[in-house]
């Protein structure tokens, strides 16, 4: 279960087990991982990367699903990011079992991120840390708070997100039109007026955390469903695109990352496999 | 003297019960508004148009784990280093998943009620009990992380009780637990807490769960 990459430490040693993001923000903690990687410069890569499932390999080259194709290309200044940290993706129940019993996952269930010598489960749990770990977490308690906020409200809309595949067909389209209207009426006016009156590049402290990231992770996953879920909000239009840009950002937004695609039909059916099989 | 920090939410438990916990714990006196004003006294403060809504160092804030998180490192019960602090992060995402599918349940289906405790108390013994159990154990200290009081043991404790009004023998394959209790309880802020006169709220009834609804409009 634990995969160790050749040449990386062993505190480099993230073993991720995950699940489907039954729970949010997985492919934000690749994100947030990206956009330190700059700082770690050895790259030895405390970059746990909760994972959607979706794809059924450790490595770019062997997933059909991603949209990536072709060799990672970052910048040897950030480290072979492809080494620095492991994933198993969970694709039978008996997997899952054998976590259980060997009593890796403390409530029996995933996403699990293990990183410095602790079993980590738990979603918030994991964000927080990375958050505080790789400094975007803002500077001071009253920023960490604003932040905290800002990620729990998202997080409720993005679990809608999340959940949305797992409803009936007949049940989608009506779910679609009241996420809509939840980003719309309650989630964006909030952000585009954080951003409007303080004229920044980022919501909290001038600077970049786990607020960005999850709001952009949402956004983003949102306008994959509704398109058109920006066209009132200017100003995250300008911040998504602004955001999107940052050189860590973009990789990971570029063929060929860890990103996860959105679910499909066989994530679907993997998941009720494992779960309720 | 700084001013008491002011809470608003409705007459009950719900989402807000966790951080009079936090804040008794702490030692910490409340000013308390409840639901019926909500629109007057919150207009514009409610970030997503939710509560709970503290009310405190100059902030408005809302979001349940927010407010607790902050709380908690504010008043000293968050660990003292960014390891303890994951712990105590899991544990009390742990417990709070427990406690929201107790804070739910007056708000579904009469029929489906008895078997939703029946489930809930079925997880607290099989998932979240023998998890905690298993770390009283692990290290034989008094308290969850860093041999310390902390935010962790005040909710596990508030969950306990929650689960022991289901079932008062919930306990009783938990003798870790059952001492933990017991220890807690017997802080004095804690102890305070508990008796009557405190801000601690009982369990939902119907008229609480009518009030909500009115008020949510769902």
């Amino acid at each position: 279960m634990c995969f160790h990459s050749p040449g990386s430490s062993s505190s480099a040693r993230v073993t991720v087990a995950v699940f489907p993001g039954l729970f949010s923000g997985w492919d934000s903690g690749s994100a947030l991982a990206h956009c330190q990687l700059k700082k770690d410069s050895s790259g030895a890569g405390l970059c746990p990367v909760p994972l959607f499932l979706g794809s059924k390999s450790l490595s770019p080259a062997h997933t059909p699903s991603n949209r990536g194709h072709g060799p990672p290309t970052y910048p040897e200044a950030c480290g072979n990011i492809w080494n620095s940290f492991d994933e198993e993706f969970l694709e039978t129940q008996e997997q899952l079992k054998k976590l259980q019993e060997e009593g890796h996952l403390m409530f029996q269930q995933v996403p699990m991120v293990e990183m410095d010598g602790m079993k980590l489960v738990q979603t918030r749990c994991i964000l927080h840390y990375i958050a505080d770990k790789h400094h975007l977490f803002g500077k001071n308690l009253k920023e960490r708070t604003m932040i905290d906020m800002y990620v729990e409200g998202t997080l409720d809309l993005l679990e809608t997100l999340i959940m949305h595949p797992f409803l009936k067909p007949a049940d989608q389209k009506k779910d679609l039109v009241a996420m809509a209207h939840k980003a719309i009426a309650l989630y964006f006016p909030v952000f585009e007026k954080v951003l409007r009156c303080s004229g920044e590049n980022f919501l909290v402290g001038n600077q970049l955390s786990l607020a960005d990231v999850i709001l952009l992770q949402t956004i983003l996953a949102m306008e994959e469903r509704i398109p058109t879920v920006l066209s009132a909000f200017p100003y995250l239009q300008d911040y998504t695109s602004r955001l999107s840009e940052i050189p860590t950002i973009k990789r990971f937004l570029e063929p060929g990352s860890k990103k996860k695609p959105p679910p499909d039909e066989q994530y679907v059916k993997t998941v009720y496999e494992v779960f309720l099989s | 003297m700084a001013a008491k920090p002011k809470l608003y939410y409705f007459c009950g438990r719900g989402r807000m019960e966790a951080i009079r916990w936090l804040l008794a714990a702490a030692g910490v006196e409340v000013d308390s508004r409840w639901g019926r004003g909500r629109r007057r006294t919150t207009a514009g403060h409610l970030l997503f148009g939710q509560v709970p809504l503290v009310e405190i160092d100059g902030m408005m804030l809302t979001q349940t784990r927010a407010i607790l998180s902050y709380l908690a490192a504010k008043y000293n019960l968050y660990g003292k280093d960014l390891k303890e602090r994951a712990r105590i992060d899991m544990y009390t995402d742990g417990t709070m998943d427990l406690m929201l599918m107790i804070l739910a349940t007056p708000f579904s289906s009469p029929t489906n009620k008895e078997g939703s405790y029946a489930t809930i108390v079925q997880k607290a013994k099989t998932r979240y009990f023998p998890a905690f159990e298993k770390v009283l154990k692990g290290h034989g200290e008094d308290f969850l992380v860093g041999n310390a009081f902390s935010w962790a043991d005040v909710q596990l404790f508030e969950a306990i009780l929650m689960v022991e009004e289901l079932d008062a023998a919930v306990l009783s394959d938990f003798p870790q637990l059952k001492a933990f209790k017991a220890r807690v309880g017997n802080m004095p802020n804690m102890k305070k807490f508990l008796q009557p006169g405190s801000q601690r709220k009982p369990p939902a009834d119907d008229h609480y769960v009518k009030v909500v609804r009115d008020v949510l409009q769902f």
